[in-house]
């Protein structure tokens, strides 16, 4: 029980996806401009994170190491994480209008979210099992998450700032953001 | 002439990583050192010029409904490919970028690439494209893995540079220094040329994936 609990806070803190691993910096820095945008977005990603972590795990476990066919990971991982998401948004759309509602426009663009390939394939590469590998995920989600609200709270705060021109736009975001990875790197060492 | 401007226009007016901000996580993340800049921007190339090139070959083949998903299956088989031949011939390097290789699959300049170049244009302009897309991005790999192996570890591709002139800064080869080179770049680059960035991140990739689609409907709810 222990050991699970600081996998995930380990997930969230220490080895945060987005200001340690570099994982899922495009919506980071795409749709984190406002606190309500990045709620959705998290909530998005915590749920296919998950969702997807579980069934790679899966077919990785049940077909592709049973069958000698580990050589197409990359491909059998992105599709299935392709349709997953796909099949996600139909159920949701079907079931739970108000979750997608919420969580849907954010559901297509999440296939070509690196932060959702990695976890998958970091669960291979760290041979977890299964729970181990479904906590793993939730906590890097939520990471996501952690990272992704407190950074639109900085771009908030930045939009009434004189900036120098040349630094407009991306550089003074990027530049925001090696601050909030430098207050996360405090983490570091953590869980050792 | 029009074969030379293609190749010339991912080199630096619409160079993927400092113009058009795509493909971010592999430029923060392995540049840490010169030359993982210059193994990942070979291989990042190879895919691109490979998958463009199938998906111009197949571009009137694949149902415009499935177009994603199909650029997506060839990209994965090419990066596939890419991670054998690293396994077999360059272990060492395969070994440092990790995850990265197989990343390579979701980095947004290979998609981007298929949907707003291949698959309108012949197989040679494609290729074309994927060339000199492939050679700006490992261009701007190579320039952020050297300036933050010479503040942090004062080397460049492992040669000693700054002997004894300061003591390296090692937090410039930390996440933290990734973030604050690429920021600092950037805006040189603004200052110093007059090209106007005019879509970035997302927002510069065609992709429907919605992020600046998403916007304005968020906005306007």
């Amino acid at each position: 029980m222990r050991e699970l609990l600081s996998l995930m806070l380990g997930a969230i803190l220490v080895e945060n996806f987005v200001l340690a691993k570099f994982l899922g910096i495009c919506p980071f820095l795409g749709v984190s401009k406002k606190l309500d945008t990045a709620l959705g977005m998290s909530g998005a990603v915590i749920f296919v994170m998950t969702v997807a972590s579980a069934f790679t795990w899966a077919v990785n476990n049940f077909i592709l190491v049973r069958y000698g066919l580990e050589y197409l990971q990359t491909i059998a991982f992105i599709l299935v994480i392709a349709a997953l998401v796909q099949f996600i948004e139909t159920v949701l759309k079907k079931l739970v209008p108000s979750l997608y509602k919420a969580l849907g426009i954010y559901l297509p663009l999440i296939t070509t979210n690196c932060a959702v390939l990695g976890v998958a394939l970091l669960n291979v590469q760290r041979e977890y099992n299964f729970g181990e590998a479904v906590l793993y995920s939730f906590g890097a989600g939520l990471g996501f998450t952690l990272a992704l609200v407190l950074f639109a709270g900085v771009r908030e705060r930045l939009e009434n700032c004189d900036i120098p021109e040349s630094l407009k736009g991306m550089p003074i975001t990027l530049i925001a953001a090696s601050l909030v990875s430098l207050a996360f790197f405090g983490f570091q060492g953590l869980f050792q | 002439m029009k074969a030379l401007k293609t190749l010339a226009n991912g080199l630096l007016k619409e160079n993927p990583t400092f113009r058009l901000v795509l493909g971010t996580c592999p430029t923060l993340a392995i540049t840490t050192m010169a030359i993982n800049g210059l193994g990942m921007g070979l291989a990042t190339t190879a895919v691109l010029v490979g998958s463009n090139a199938v998906i111009a070959l197949t571009r009137k083949l694949i149902p415009d409904k499935v177009r994603i998903p199909a650029f997506i299956t060839i990209i994965a088989g090419f990066v596939t490919i890419v991670q054998f031949l690293l396994q077999a011939y360059l272990p060492a390097l395969n070994e440092t970028l990790g995850i990265y290789i197989p990343l390579i699959v979701v980095n947004c300049i290979i998609l981007a690439r298929a949907e707003m170049f291949a698959c309108k244009n012949t197989v040679f302009l494609s290729i074309l494209d994927g060339l000199g897309m492939g050679i700006g991005f490992t261009l701007a790999l190579v320039i952020m893995g050297s300036v933050r192996e010479l503040i942090g570890n004062g080397t460049i591709f492992g040669f000693t540079v700054t002997a004894n002139l300061f003591d390296p800064a090692i937090i410039m080869i930390l996440p933290p220094g990734g973030f604050l080179t690429f920021g600092i770049l950037i805006g040189l680059l603004n200052k110093f040329t007059n090209v106007k960035i005019r879509k970035t991140g997302c927002q510069g990739c065609s992709m429907q994936c919605g992020v600046s689609s998403s916007n304005k409907e968020v906005g306007a709810q």
